[in-house]
């Protein structure tokens, strides 16, 4: 009894932040007159939001389990931060380093997770018990002051100085960097293969092929891949951020959509009592949502104090904001059990694009901060409103 | 012929891509009990929601006609305004507020800046001894049990000067003697003059209390049945106006079913209420299955069957206390926790789908494989053909009603989501079932195919452990009875041998009878 138009303000609904999402692009292309598109705006965007994709990628987890959420990440980024920059300051080497704030990191969401499950003290109380501490550690780590890095190694590989660039290892001399434009076409290649080789295996078992609104999504897909490639190649090449928040976004959306522990995350989300029935460990998951954010904000720790080349006390105010706000906007719900990886991609774009569109047009900060709230609630309404009529 | 409060000509209302209700139409007599029946999704519901203005007018076709004059409700306050009062199926109140405040949510006494205590508490009291109530109002709700709770919702309705009270399947989570009470509360409000109408499931309520039955089948009135008319009215009468069709028996035969060894005993086991650990839950109880048996336990709500069931299957309740587990033979001890019990080939099926049962976000699909993810993937990374594969077979199996197995759980009626609880624990490929309640709150056709699904169980050598406070359903399906009273097992007797008349009979010897 579906009518065929239903079909279609359902694909609209479905993929409504996409469209939001362009829409919000043109709107500041045509402000700042195409200046947002420019390669090195382009590099930016990925540069200054890296932290954005890593930190939600785990916030989502967290949002699964129940819509729960983690205000300690921002204290956290600034703690691992501080430790690997104090460490770097005192000769230390840039492994041993990143090791240490990994673990750091880890070690931390551990012990929020611990009190969360196995306690059951509420995450937004636990958690903001860590805001402030963490915050406070940092602050007695740096001894109140600013520790600059100058490790080059530390530097090059996560994003911070100017040589923080795959290096052009096929480079001909011309304006193009070469090697990143093989690798993005390879990828690009690869994602259009793997893609349409699933549909096809999924056609040969029986089940449904693929729908016009999904080749359609990869036919933009795969193109938005060569495009960017194409700017990034124009400008400097790959910024060595984006190879740790492509891996992170592709482990995560792999986890969350193919593996068991995925499936438990959306599940507890969706109702505790009945998973747990179902022969789940729910405090297990409720832990590794909480330790994998720990993890997750030590490796953004690591981002941020490599983009700013020093680490601050001040660093990561908000960020555990940001996080948040990316997956609500990009579709989680704020009671569980829904919400991807994709989606939260979309969100941290999103945020980015109208922080760099007004920056660019030169607002100043503290509008910028109104629009984001604006977009925050715009989003979740647009998403409430949207499954009221359904319902 | 008395008077007609209440009529509603030719309603229709079409939700996006369904017609919900057809040219419904429907004439209630002033100060007659008229009961609404019909199977899940047949519009009862959506009915009275149209009637007391949550769908709101304009948003369907047709008219309300109620006390000669034609309404237009744009909300439940203006129909609550002409005495029109709904009583839902989940209980409305706030358990951390007294029983006054709930009374007077939203209505309250007074100035809306300065409640006027006082006069609420001595309002509530006063409703609260017209439904036959002792407790003072200034009691949490929280406090009182569901069978009070119920008549706290009547007490309410009567607060705000009900004319018309709609009660939508109000014994649904009572106990017998409980739902008893109401129902004879009602029948003493219709002789002071009230209307009443009531949806219900329960076919034996609806012969006891009502003056006149409307069928509603696919959104459309069948049939208006006078109780007192020439026509003797009997429960195969209605089912018949319900299904379209004559059942010609409400229960499947099981046959040439050998049954087998004993394949899980239990003996002596003794459970204490988790919060309160003074309180014995389940006291010294022993019981066995065997396998390609099906063991029906007949009790009342809160006499301990559920807290039995779940304690079984891995210590999901209460805190045991005592008693020794022998699964084919050997003793077991499980681990707290349901996956050990699921290791050991239990599976309890739920008698709260919604609320214990199933994640009605998800998909049938991913409620389907959620017990049992691991046979399905290799190294915790799920192979997703195969579960697709998994979740059609049941679907087609257990003959679940659904476009695609993609379909969210929430979509589905009551029936089908049943079934797909079934799938879940049959997919868990458990060796003893523990099926709670199996078919609460549904309807007739459904039930039929969920017993036939138990028969196969047990055709398939599988032990099933049937929990129910349906009688008629406990002595057609069972091989052999537990009588479950007050946290023991107060008898045991051969199907074969057992009538409703000495099942009650043994507990009401038990003591503290029913």
């Amino acid at each position: 009894m579906i009518m065929k138009s239903e079909s279609i303000g359902a694909a609209a609904k479905k993929y409504m932040m996409i469209i939001i999402l362009v829409g919000v692009v043109i709107f500041f292309s045509i402000l700042t007159k195409g200046k947002i598109l420019y390669a090195q705006n382009i590099n930016n965007l990925i540069s200054q939001n890296g932290y954005v994709f890593v930190l939600a990628a785990g916030m989502l987890l967290c949002i699964l389990t129940g819509g729960n959420i983690d205000l300690a990440v921002g204290s956290v980024v600034c703690f691992t931060g501080a430790i690997g920059g104090v460490m770097m300051s005192k000769g230390s080497s840039a492994g041993i380093a990143v090791l240490v704030m990994l673990l750091v990191g880890l070690a931390i969401g551990c012990f929020q997770g611990f009190w969360i499950a196995f306690i059951s003290v509420p995450p937004f109380i636990a958690t903001l018990a860590g805001m402030y501490a963490f915050r406070g550690l940092s602050n007695v780590v740096l001894q109140g002051f600013a520790v600059g890095i100058n490790n080059q190694t530390f530097l090059n590989l996560f994003g911070g100085g100017a040589d923080c660039y795959v290096p052009d290892f096929l480079s001909t001399g011309g304006k193009l960097n070469m090697f990143c434009l093989l690798v993005g076409l390879v990828l690009a290649l690869i994602f259009a293969l793997s893609t349409t080789l699933g549909w096809k295996s999924r056609q040969k078992k029986g089940l449904a092929g693929a729908s016009t609104a999904e080749k359609l999504t990869l036919v933009i897909l795969v193109a938005l891949m060569v495009w960017i490639t194409y700017e990034l190649a124009s400008y400097k090449g790959i910024p060595t951020v984006l190879i740790w928040i492509a891996l992170v976004l592709f482990v995560y959306n792999y986890i969350t959509q193919n593996t068991a522990i995925g499936r438990y995350f959306y599940a507890v989300g969706g109702n505790e009592k009945a998973t747990r029935l179902s022969g789940v460990n729910t405090k297990m998951v409720y832990f590794v949502a909480y330790a994998n954010m720990g993890f997750l904000a030590g490796l953004a720790g690591i981002l941020t104090v490599a983009r700013a080349s020093s680490a601050q006390p001040t660093y990561g105010q908000g960020y555990e904001m940001d996080a948040i706000a990316s997956c609500f906007i990009g579709g989680a719900s704020a009671y569980g059990g829904v919400g991807k990886i994709s989606g939260v991609i979309i969100g941290a774009v999103l945020m980015g694009v109208i922080n760099q569109g007004m920056s660019i047009v030169g607002w100043s900060a503290n509008y910028q901060k109104a629009v984001k709230g604006v977009v925050l609630l715009l989003a979740v309404l647009i998403d409430v409103v949207s499954k009221k009529e359904k319902a | 012929m008395g008077k007609i409060l209440l009529e509603m000509k030719n309603i229709t209302k079409t939700f996006p891509g369904v017609k919900a209700l057809d040219n419904v139409n429907l004439q209630v007599e002033e100060g007659e009990i008229h009961a609404l029946v019909g199977e899940n999704g047949a519009g009862k519901s959506t009915l009275m929601n149209v009637l007391s203005g949550i769908y709101p007018y304009g948003s369907y076709e047709g008219d309300i006609v109620y006390d000669g004059e034609v309404c237009k409700f744009g909300n439940i306050k203006d129909s609550e305004g002409k005495g029109i009062v709904i009583i839902h199926q989940e209980l409305a109140l706030v358990p951390e507020m007294s029983i006054g405040e709930n009374m007077y949510l939203g209505n309250e006494r007074g100035f809306k800046a300065k409640i006027d205590w006082n006069t609420t508490y001595m309002e509530a009291d006063k409703y609260l001894k017209m439904v036959g109530l002792t407790e003072s109002s200034k009691v949490l709700v929280k406090e009182i049990g569901t069978g009070k709770q119920q008549l706290v919702e009547i007490a309410k309705a009567l607060a705000k000067k009900a004319k018309l009270l709609i009660l939508d399947e109000p014994t649904s989570s009572l106990n017998e003697e409980d739902s008893k009470a109401l129902l004879d509360l009602m029948l003493g409000f219709k002789k002071q003059g009230m209307t009443m109408i009531i949806i219900t499931h329960k076919l034996n309520e609806v012969a006891y209390v009502s003056d006149k039955i409307t069928v509603i089948r696919d959104g459309s009135t069948i049939e208006t049945i006078d109780c007192h008319g020439p026509e003797k009215i009997s429960e195969d009468r209605i089912i018949k106006g319900m299904v379209g069709r004559e059942i010609t028996n409400r229960f499947p035969r099981r046959e040439g079913v050998e049954i087998g060894e004993i394949n899980m005993e239990v003996s002596n086991w003794t459970v204490h209420h988790p919060l309160y650990p003074e309180r014995i839950v389940v006291n010294d109880v022993s019981l066995n299955v065997r396998k390609g048996e099906v063991v029906g336990i007949y009790g009342l709500m809160g006499a301990g069957r559920t807290e039995l069931a779940m304690s079984i299957f891995g210590q999901s309740y209460g805190i045991l206390t005592g008693g020794i587990l022998k699964i084919d033979g050997k003793e077991v001890h499980l681990k707290k926790s349901p996956t050990d019990a699921i290791k050991h080939k239990i599976a309890y099926v739920t008698e709260d789908r919604k609320g214990n049962g199933l994640i009605l976000s998800q998909s049938i699909k991913v409620n389907t494989s959620l017990a049992n993810l691991n046979s399905i993937s290799t190294a915790t990374v799920i192979d997703k053909d195969k579960e697709y594969a998994v979740a059609m077979e049941y679907k087609n199996k257990l003959n679940t009603k659904t476009p695609s197995v993609e379909q969210l759980v929430g979509n589905l009626s009551g029936g089908n989501q049943q079934k797909v609880l079934l799938a879940k624990w049959m997919f868990a490929e458990p060796d003893i079932l523990i099926l709670d309640e199996p078919t609460r709150g549904i309807d007739v056709g459904a039930k039929y195919e969920i017993y036939c699904i138990i028969n196969d169980l047990a055709k398939a050598g599988k032990s099933v452990i049937m929990i129910s406070s349906e009688l008629p359903e406990v002595l057609a399906m069972s091989d052999r009875i537990y009588i479950m009273n007050a946290s023991r097992i107060v008898g045991e007797m051969k199907a074969s041998e057992a009538t409703q008349e000495n099942i009650m009979a043994m507990i009401l010897k038990s003591g503290r009878g029913a």
